[in-house]
């Protein structure tokens, strides 16, 4: 077994002018280390960071982190996805007995990019996909949810929906700077920048940090009385074409069903007290409630406006606010999520804070044009 | 040819098949060509925004940890050997010891330079041993240069002077 022992993060802000992405990754990892009652430079036997190059506009990006997180001259690397596949890999470091402590790190500085929508374009194939057209590369999203609403058969109220649930939640969330007393009128009336998407219906960048500490369950006992168990992780890609995708989050159908079964899960509708999922662009959170196994293929339109997913539903999903409220995290948006959930599982989410909840999801998507993700499963 | 290899020749199988522009031009190879604009603007933060706007005032900052003692430039926020918060700012000198130096002569598409561009570490009086900026050298020739040189900063006048690394227009030796 491996447990969360100590989370801390940075954030989060719409922009952070007073501070570097080193400045918000040594404030994370701080109040991580405190949180875990440890000392990096002695305890922490290994340190995995999660970025992405071309987010960050340093090539090599892994030779930048050791200082701000304590781990000069100590075992560090860097993983190119979210979060959550650190945590996959602290969880195997853990496992297999190379180190008893890692520290996992995920951030975002996207304030520092000034053209978002030329790296989203960085990622497109340079052959045949990058150069038609010169449209922002939202559109691809708005590609996917048109071709998915219609398979379910879903209005845009359906998904105007998920704005209205995920920003009115972010107001009991003080890090969440794009949370908003919203209605489904106001969400209707917002413009669409991609027919049918509408723009309050993408999530706004965000900066912040978020950093874990996880440990081997032996050493968890020692450290604290209210371990966090990482009960499964699991993680899924499909193929990079954008042409040929399924469009129905097979990567998250998939990523959920190893993670599952690692946690000895057998019926995540009654299992899971509750859900922290990626809603980027909202269309997303109803994808991946449905490939999480949350609900039916059908049922999840339904149930959404029937308010089950609400902060006081059968089953929460996204009481933080989401990425919707909380903002596009990039790398550190599974970060974000499995915060969250950690913070359910312990009792510590003040306001917003759900009764009774034992297990909880966190899931995150590798983010536009991509078909792969991850999920963690959490407990106590 | 390797150095010092003169008898030994590339064994036919090694050859390849030679391009040139000219095929390239034609169309002989499939290629696609993008060049993306991507910009960033990097927050330079609390310690940085610090470091530049001393060099903006003609100074060099670093900082100090009290429990390592290390006196450290570039400066940071925290000592990242004994993670805590530094304690202190202090002003350094403008002058050190050439730490390391290489005598560049292409540029970074591999053109030749017109002239050879001397980069160096400077180890910055005052601060720790091993703390020192990355700079390069300039009014001394190529074959003066050595290690252990003693040089001072050259600075930009104060009416040029932005807040940037390059507000050190380059540094010379301190004799001579």
């Amino acid at each position: 077994m491996v447990a969360v022992v100590g989370v801390g993060y940075s954030g989060f802000d719409a922009n952070t002018p007073d501070l570097s992405w080193k400045e918000i990754m040594y404030e994370a990892a701080l109040r991580a280390y405190t949180d875990a009652g440890i000392n990096p430079r002695r305890d922490v036997d290994s340190f995995v960071t999660c970025a992405e190059d071309i987010y960050e506009g340093f090539a090599i990006f892994d030779e930048f982190v050791p200082d701000q997180l304590g781990a000069v001259v100590k075992p560090t690397c860097t993983v190119c996805a979210d979060f959550l596949y650190g945590i996959a890999t602290a969880y195997m470091q853990i496992r297999s007995g190379l180190a008893d402590i890692v520290a996992v790190e995920a951030h975002s500085k996207a304030s520092d990019i000034q053209t978002f929508g030329n790296v989203v374009k960085f990622a497109m194939d340079p052959i045949w996909l990058r150069n038609v057209g010169n449209a922002h590369p939202y559109y691809l999203a708005a590609l996917e949810m048109f071709q998915y609403m219609g398979e379910r058969c879903l209005s845009e109220e359906d998904v105007a929906r998920v704005v209205v649930k995920n920003k009115n939640n972010a107001l009991l969330n003080a890090s969440a700077p794009y949370a908003a007393n919203v209605t489904l009128d106001d969400v209707m009336a917002s413009p669409k920048l991609f027919d049918p998407m509408k723009k309050m219906e993408i999530a706004p960048l965000a900066d912040g940090c978020v950093v874990f500490v996880l440990a081997s369950e032996e050493v968890a006992k020692e450290l604290t009385d209210t371990p966090v168990w990482v009960k499964g992780v699991g993680w899924w890609s499909e193929t990079y074409g954008y042409d040929t995708a399924s469009f129905s989050a097979m990567y998250a159908y998939k990523a959920a069903k190893m993670a599952y079964k690692m946690a000895g899960i057998t019926n995540p509708v009654k299992e899971v007290d509750f859900a922290e999922v990626d809603d980027r662009f909202a269309f997303k959170e109803m994808q991946h409630i449905e490939a999480l196994q949350l609900a039916g293929k059908f049922e999840v339109a339904r149930l959404m406006a029937e308010g089950y997913f609400d902060r006081d539903g059968a089953l929460p999903v996204n009481v933080s606010g989401g990425n919707l409220g909380v903002g596009n995290l990039l790398e550190a948006t599974g970060g974000q999520k499995a915060l969250e959930v950690v913070l359910q599982l312990r009792g510590e989410a003040g306001k917003r804070q759900l009764s009774d909840v034992k297990v909880g999801v966190a899931q995150a998507w590798r983010y536009l044009p991509a078909n792969s993700g991850a999920v963690a499963v959490f407990g106590v | 040819m390797a150095v010092g290899k003169k008898d030994i020749e590339c064994p036919p199988y090694a050859e390849g098949t030679p391009l040139s522009d000219e095929d390239i031009k034609s169309g002989k190879v499939t290629y696609v060509e993008d060049h993306p604009d991507i910009r960033y603007s990097w927050t330079a933060g609390q310690a940085i925004s610090r470091f530049l706007n001393g060099l903006k005032e003609g100074k060099i900052l670093g900082v100090k940890c009290n429990k390592c003692g290390r006196i450290m430039v570039p400066p940071r926020m925290f000592c990242e050997l004994c993670f805590k918060p530094i304690d202190d700012w202090v002003e350094l000198k403008d002058t050190g010891t050439v730490q390391t130096f290489s005598i560049s002569y292409i540029d970074p598409d591999a053109r030749p330079l017109p002239e050879p561009i001397i980069v160096a570490v400077i180890a910055i009086d005052g601060a720790s041993p091993n703390m020192g900026i990355m700079h390069i050298l300039d009014e001394v020739k190529p074959e003066d240069v050595y290690i252990g040189m003693k040089v001072k900063a050259v600075w930009k006048s104060e009416e040029e002077r932005e807040g940037a690394i390059t507000d050190i227009k380059y540094w010379k030796p301190l004799e001579g």
